[in-house]
């Protein structure tokens, strides 16, 4: 027994290793190295690797940025929120009234998304734009006299193109964890006397919570570190961290303070996840 | 010699479950043996541990006087038909059949030959360029039977080959896979939890419980004479009455209160007599209803409490006597067969020969 | 049909509309005479389609990106070959964490990411080339491969493995019959679907990109000129053809590995 126990570790290591180590040497090593830099300081291009907490005291007290991180986690949360309450009945739609086009439905809804992410995030720069393509229609077609402005370059815009932009990640999970429920279960609800409305809260909903959970956490952990987004239309008032952290990277010259920022980031990531699976933990059962 | 497998002690087991258990066994040359048990006896494992997909924690396992340790199964003289018959399902009914002729040095004219006989053997002729997606149940089982047997095998192992077809099906397939067995004269290896498939089909049966061997013999002296009560009603129904015995010289002398005074020579009974207590089993067919309220004498009388119809047969159950557990009592619905009611009152008779003990 | 799924059926398609919306203005755009992104359209053009091909930064910058697409397509398979093998065929403790650490980059801040490489690479002393950005990409695709070779596996039934054993082939053997074969469609999937997002992907190749930028780069660099915007759109929409084309070719792929399972009847 023991012998066999050893062959199987022996063998699934054997492969697992090479990518295990690419792993360690490309991501392990550069977050460790990202940290360890977060506890030291640089002047100029002079790196001081005496231990210092300054970084992280300087990213917590500076009014910018707590305003960045206080952005970028309500702009997340608020992406997050409409991202799966617009997902849900989708996936709904599609999962229970999608009949033999489920494979169709799915396909549509992924097209849009094959044109890289870069690209979309432009669009809606220039649909949102003050001459752009929202506001020439609506002034072509004499809706508005007025370009409308309270559409670009804010927070706004940011939340619009962002829950534009991570929907079909929301639709999938939900979709999945819809199809696993078991049919008959819906009908005993009904047999039981149960109307549409509480069949729903009472067992499609809790049924589908693991992927409305997961899906959640799949838009709102990359959403808090956007970069693309913000900076194409968020103007100033729009504008998140990962600016911040692209900026003291390259133009302030100040990579420790980049350092502390990301890590900070994904510590406060980390935790409102955590949290969030937690409070959600009652639903997340294997049924 | 004539035991192509001995399996010698062997023990398997996977974290905390012993699968096999310390089991030994010697399979004659030739010979359609099975392995029978219900799902989990360890079965399965047993034949997996002699095709090599499993390694004994313990024991040998011998092929021809060889012991295959350390033997991989690629290496081994020894090939299966699977459970879900592992038909390659990237090519046709060809080229998996010549699946294992690879490594041998064959001319092409040689494997075609090959071929040719193998699916003709199994009923396959012309289905050579057939796609594996294309075939239904049987045909892959056939196929599955054709590229093990065309490797010539020392043993051919079939793991539950007939549970996923449906009845019409596997009853043909269970007299074809008999026939064909008689034909090559190779070794076949049956594992199976169906008892009537192990009857019909083997010339020796293992029955296994729990990861052990609880008796092997012949399909007649299995069914005749189970070593325990276990085996008994695994293999068929059997009524068991609860009595005391005293042991004679060449049996076991029992006043039963049902049965009346009888006797049950020795190689009818299993197991050592404490306390004088002895387990009587018959089979419900043993037992016939002999007459309505008649009262011949040595008859055992008692009353029918429910009747199962079965089409070929009837089962009724009959209270004899005080005792609480009623008899089960087969009869055939054959020309001339009397009809009786629940609540009837009637003689029984039983064949005394066919009585086994069991003891603890 | 109930009223309820009358209304549901109207909102997947306003939803649809919504979701196609910046999509459909690539290819409007593109063919758009105007130099103006705006409504009402002018007139039909190919010109910024014929701009495209007198562009010589454009080309470089194309064959950069193709250079990290294929390479780092091909590693991230190869890689996620191995990784999936050993999950899907072996138990062996250590293997869950080890996976999730691997699966990491797929929930990760791309920023992060590219940030901590950035950091490892200047503390290294190593010049930022497109090999940096290789690296990085193999790493992001890495879990996608794993996700799809992991579904290729495990519709590989094992006892297809232990047939081809029992029939006498040794483990080359039954790698370059059985299993090669059966999980290629997987293989292209994974090729097809790394090289896609590789050629998309930005933040990693804007952070590691030395002197040589790639498809991405360029393009984000032409967004600072509003008189090149129509020429962009050209670019997007050829870009937009080049992934629906890969995209529907790795989903043939996924769909024959999954439909290459061996079924009992």
């Amino acid at each position: 027994m023991i012998f066999a126990i050893r062959t199987e570790t022996k063998k699934g290591w054997r492969l697992l290793s090479i990518p295990f180590i690419f792993s360690l040497l490309l991501l392990a090593a550069p977050l460790t190295m990202m940290f360890l830099l977060s506890f030291w300081t640089q002047d100029y291009l002079v790196l001081d690797k005496t231990f210092t907490l300054n970084n992280y005291i300087e990213a917590a007290t500076q009014p910018v940025y707590q305003l960045l991180f206080q952005r970028s986690l309500i702009i997340s949360l608020t992406v997050t929120f409409f991202t799966v309450l617009l997902a849900y009945p989708m996936a709904y739609f599609i999962s229970f009234h999608g009949g033999e086009r489920k494979a169709l439905w799915l396909f549509l809804i992924t097209i849009p998304f094959w044109t890289s992410y870069l690209l979309r995030m432009f669009l809606w720069k220039v649909i949102l734009g003050y001459n752009g393509v929202f506001n020439s229609l609506l002034l072509w077609l004499e809706m508005i006299t007025e370009p409308v402005t309270f559409i670009l370059y804010n927070a706004n815009a940011v939340v619009i193109a962002l829950t534009h932009g991570w929907a079909p990640f929301a639709i999938l999970p939900i979709f999945v964890s819809l199809e696993k429920i078991d049919r008959s279960l819906l009908e005993a609800s009904r047999d039981l006397g149960d109307g549409p409305f509480h069949q729903f809260f009472r067992v499609i909903l809790p049924l589908s919570a693991p992927g409305v959970v997961g899906a959640a956490l799949i838009i709102f952990i990359p959403t808090v570190g956007d970069y693309i987004t913000p900076k194409l239309v968020g103007g100033t008032d729009g504008l998140m961290i990962a600016n911040m952290i692209q900026v003291q990277f390259s133009k302030a010259n100040n990579a420790p303070l980049a350092a502390a920022l990301s890590a900070s980031s994904l510590m406060i990531v980390a935790f409102i996840s955590i949290v969030f699976v937690l409070f959600n933990k009652k639903y997340l059962r294997r049924y | 010699m004539n035991n192509l497998v001995q399996v010698q002690n062997v023990s398997k087991s996977f974290g905390e479950v012993n699968a096999v258990k310390g089991v030994s066994l010697e399979i004659d040359q030739g010979k359609f043996f099975s392995l029978l048990g219900p799902s989990g006896c360890g079965k399965t494992t047993l034949l997996r541990l002699i095709a090599g997909f499993e390694i004994p924690n313990s024991g040998k396992i011998l092929i021809d006087n060889k012991s295959m340790d350390g033997v991989e199964p690629n290496l081994r003289p020894t090939n299966m038909v699977f459970q879900n018959y592992a038909i390659f399902p990237h090519l046709n009914v060809e080229q998996n059949v010549s699946y294992g002729l690879r490594k041998k040095n064959l001319s092409k004219a040689e494997k075609d030959e090959m071929i040719s006989q193998v699916l003709e053997l199994v009923g396959l002729t012309g289905l050579n360029q057939r796609s594996a997606n294309a075939l239904s149940g049987g045909q892959k089982q056939r196929v599955a039977l054709a590229r093990a047997l065309i490797l010539k095998p020392k043993v051919l192992l079939l793991d539950e080959p007939l549970s996923a077809l449906d009845k019409k099906l596997r009853e043909q397939m269970q007299l074809e896979l008999r026939h064909l067995q008689r034909a090559v004269g190779i070794t076949f290896i049956l594992v199976t939890h169906d008892q009537e498939e192990a009857l019909t089909m083997s010339d020796k049966v293992a029955v296994m419980f729990d990861g052990e061997v609880e008796q092997v013999d012949s399909p007649r002296k299995l069914y005749e004479r189970p070593a325990s009560q276990r085996v008994a009603s695994f293999i068929g129904d059997m009524n068991f009455i609860n009595e005391k015995a005293l042991e004679t010289k060449d049996g076991l002398k029992v006043k039963s209160k049902i049965l009346g005074d009888i006797f049950i020579p020795k190689n009818q009974v299993s197991g050592k007599l404490s306390n004088n207590k002895i387990i009587i089993g018959i089979r419900p067919e043993m037992i016939s209803i002999i007459t309505k309220n008649s009262d011949s004498k040595g008859l055992i009388s008692g009353k029918i409490t429910d009747i199962s119809y079965f089409g070929v047969t009837t089962y009724y159950k009959i209270e004899c006597g005080s005792n609480a557990k009623a008899l089960s009592v087969s009869a055939q619905n054959s020309f001339g067969q009397m009809d009786y009611k629940i609540g009837e009152t009637v003689k029984l008779k039983m064949d005394v020969n066919s009585l086994v003990g069991f003891l603890d | 049909m109930t009223r309820s799924s009358k209304y549901l059926k109207f909102f997947a398609f306003t939803y649809l509309i919504f979701l196609y919306a910046p999509a459909l203005l690539l290819p409007i755009f593109s063919f758009n005479s105007s130099q103006i992104i705006a409504f009402p359209l002018t007139g039909f053009t190919f010109h910024w389609f014929e701009t495209l091909l007198h562009q010589s930064t454009l080309h470089e910058a194309l064959r950069n990106s193709l250079i990290v697409a294929v390479s780092s397509s091909v590693l991230a398979t190869i890689l996620g070959i191995l990784a999936s093998r050993s999950a899907t065929r072996y138990d062996f403790t250590g293997k869950q964490i080890s996976l999730t650490f691997i699966l990491a980059p797929l929930v990760l801040p791309e920023i992060i990411v590219g940030v901590a490489l950035l950091i490892v690479l200047m503390q290294l002393g190593l010049s930022l080339n497109l090999w940096s950005v290789v690296l990085g990409h193999t790493l992001l695709i890495m879990p996608f491969s794993i996700l799809i070779m992991n579904s290729a596996f495990n519709n590989l039934d094992i006892s297809l493995e232990e047939a081809s054993m029992d029939l006498g082939e040794n483990q080359f053997g039954t790698f370059y019959r059985i299993i090669l074969p059966l999980v290629f469609p997987g293989i292209m999937a994974s090729l097809l679907i790394g090289f896609t997002l590789s050629l998309d992907e930005f933040i990693i190749a804007f952070f590691l990109t030395g002197t040589d930028t790639t498809l991405p780069v360029y393009i984000w660099a032409q967004f600072r000129f509003p008189k090149k915007l129509p020429t962009t759109m050209a670019l997007g929409t050829l870009l937009l053809v080049t992934s629906f084309i890969l995209l529907s070719l790795s989903e043939y792929f996924r769909r024959r590995a999954v439909n290459s399972r061996s079924s009992v009847l």
